[in-house]
């Protein structure tokens, strides 16, 4: 049989190319699943954004004009757009300038504290089983400005001259709605360091520690260094995070007050969805795609180089 | 202990308890808030007052009204279902690529973990034109394949890294024995990747569990909604009424509270199955 089978992949150049053998109908079998939903939920919908990014339509009369490259011309002066990838930007910048420290003293505060300190680690934790829809909510009147719990604290310590309309003065709701994603996410990053930090091993600290380091030098000097991949592995999450970012925006702001919160995802599906420009918002769900997958490989590559220089 | 080992301590100490505040207030807040009655928030006292007749009122009001209990099964359902799914194809095809060889393997794998980066947004117009138009849209079903196909990437990462793992000895006897590969498969692989399946089935659970935007998108039905939709859903309903609405965040944050609580290691474990190095 074994000959027989190796005589026809000789025989058959498309076979022996594909190095068909007696597992290929179970390979076949097993991977359609996968691919069948990868090709009609991911790689047909990308393929079909491009193609709609060309049109004028809204998703509903049978007919859609063709109008070439006029959404895309559209797309680079429309101010709204750059706002929002602007803002965008400001959120990739803040998240990882405040989680990552914030996350990294956690962690090192609970593996200082061990046993002592699950309690603390427990609680820390519940941010991140609540669901961004929730989180948002909560926000919205924990911000209110009359019954909400930041102004009522403000209050409560004196002061009142801090008191804010959080969400509706355009010029600090971004960093409003920032601060609640930090507040998400630190929990998430605090665990990934701190199963990083137990991971080094017990020799190496008492060795440091015999040697005289201090616990400070003990951390900035050998264990943040050792550590490094799972850094470089949480600043690259948090910034593809953030640039996809929209749960949590919607639910507190749409948006708002005049783009002021605005991000791309959120102004792609206004675009979209309430006001029915198909055409438009496949364009602006494109240039989405491309400028997160452009971010995401010139930081994969950076990262990875940085990585082996060090 | 010396001084300085107290003064130590006692700075760690504070940092722990500022941060434990932090984090445990707006849970505080929205605990509290749901046991108060509705025009106590007006009256002017402070937000974190104890309330002055604790009532659980607004709790029994929700439950009561039976919508809650729809949401519930919804979400229960279409998670159930899209994870079930999701562990059968992902391990089906990290079985693959862990264990067999064929010329596109490493092609195929990349273009699937490649899907991880993807934001979902680009195919939401797409996908909402394809449930429309093959009828499924504004039904609990729309989400099953969007759901299974944006977890599929990170699950058959995972399992194809644990599959590798594998040693594969028993495999090799099972196959002299006669197993077919498929047989192997149910009877060998799947088995021994059980902990790395579950561990996959409380990320993937919990990320559905809390899932928005597809759900937001294709259905509008109010019956037909998942329990992130229900709750803003509620927001719109009760506006004015603040108790009500914390008495609804409290509850549908607490299932999975309640898991957390009862398999802490687990559920830790389960949720950061995302950070992948």
């Amino acid at each position: 049989m074994a000959s027989a089978a190796a005589r026809r992949q000789d025989i058959n150049p498309v076979r022996k190319w594909l190095r068909w053998n007696e597992y290929t109908p179970t390979l076949v079998l097993f991977l359609f699943p996968t691919v069948l939903f990868m090709v009609v939920f991911v790689i047909w919908p990308i393929i079909s954004s491009f193609q709609l990014s060309f049109y004028d339509w809204n998703g509903i009369d049978p007919t859609r004009k063709f109008i070439g490259l006029e959404n895309w011309a559209r797309l680079l002066n429309d101010n709204v757009f750059w706002r929002a990838f602007g803002n965008n930007l400001t959120v990739v910048v803040l998240s990882i300038a405040v989680q990552m420290p914030i996350g990294m003293a956690l962690a090192i505060l609970l593996e200082r504290g061990g046993r002592r300190f699950n309690i603390f680690k427990t609680i820390y934790f519940f941010p991140l089983l609540m669901s961004s829809v929730a989180v948002g909510i909560l926000f919205k009147y924990i911000y209110d400005p009359s019954f909400g719990a930041v102004n009522g604290l403000l209050k409560a310590i004196g002061l009142e001259t801090l008191k804010r309309n959080w969400l509706s003065d355009p010029g600090i709701v971004l960093y409003s709605v920032i601060a609640v994603i930090c507040w998400q996410y630190i929990p998430f990053y605090m665990i990934l360091f701190l199963a990083a930090l137990s991971g080094i091993s017990e020799e190496l600290r008492d060795a440091a520690l015999i040697d005289g380091a201090t616990d400070r030098q003990y951390y900035l000097k050998i264990a943040i260094p050792l550590i490094r991949g799972t850094v470089r592995t949480a600043v690259l999450l948090s910034l593809i995070g953030s640039l996809k970012y929209f749960d949590l925006i919607w639910v507190m702001t749409e948006g708002g007050p005049s783009n002021a919160s605005e991000l791309m995802a959120t102004y792609m599906y206004k675009k979209a969805f309430p006001s029915f420009k198909m055409g438009y918002g496949s364009t602006v769900a494109m240039a989405l795609f491309l400028i997160v997958m452009g971010i995401a490989v010139v930081s994969f590559y950076f990262s990875r180089r940085l990585e082996t220089e060090v | 202990m010396t001084m300085r080992g107290i003064l130590r301590n006692l700075a760690l100490i504070i940092f722990a308890v500022a941060w434990l505040l932090i984090a445990g207030i707006p849970f505080y807040f929205m605990a509290l808030t749901g046991l108060k009655e509705r025009f106590e928030l007006f009256s002017g006292g402070s937000v974190f007052a104890f309330p002055q007749a604790p009532t659980l009122a607004n709790f029994e009001d929700i439950l009561s009204s039976g919508t809650f209990f729809q949401f519930l099964f919804n979400s229960v359902l279409v998670v159930a279902v899209s994870v079930g799914l999701i562990l059968l194809f992902s391990a089906m095809a990290s079985y693959v690529f862990a264990r067999l060889t064929f010329r596109l393997n490493r092609p195929l794998f990349m273009l699937i973990i490649a899907g991880l980066v993807i934001p979902l947004h680009v195919t939401l117009i797409p996908v909402y034109l394809f449930t429309r138009s093959i009828g499924l849209y504004d039904t609990l079903w729309a989400l099953v394949g969007p759901y299974v196909a944006f977890n599929l990437p990170l699950s058959i990462f995972i399992l194809t890294e644990f599959m590798r793992q594998i040693p594969r000895e028993m495999e090799e006897a099972a196959r002299i024995d006669g197993s077919t590969p498929i047989g192997t498969f149910f009877r060998i692989m799947l088995p021994l990747s059980r902990p790395g399946l579950a561990t996959l089935a409380i990320y993937n659970a919990v990320i559905l569990w809390n899932e928005f935007v597809f759900a937001f998108v294709l259905i509008i039905t109010p019956k037909n909604r998942t329990l992130p939709l229900a709750i803003w859903q509620y927001q719109g309903e009760y506006a004015m009424n603040i108790p009500a609405i914390m008495a609804v965040l409290t509850l549908s944050a607490l299932p999975l509270i309640v898991v957390y609580i009862l398999g802490q290691e687990r559920v830790t474990r389960g949720m950061m199955a995302g950070a992948l190095k």
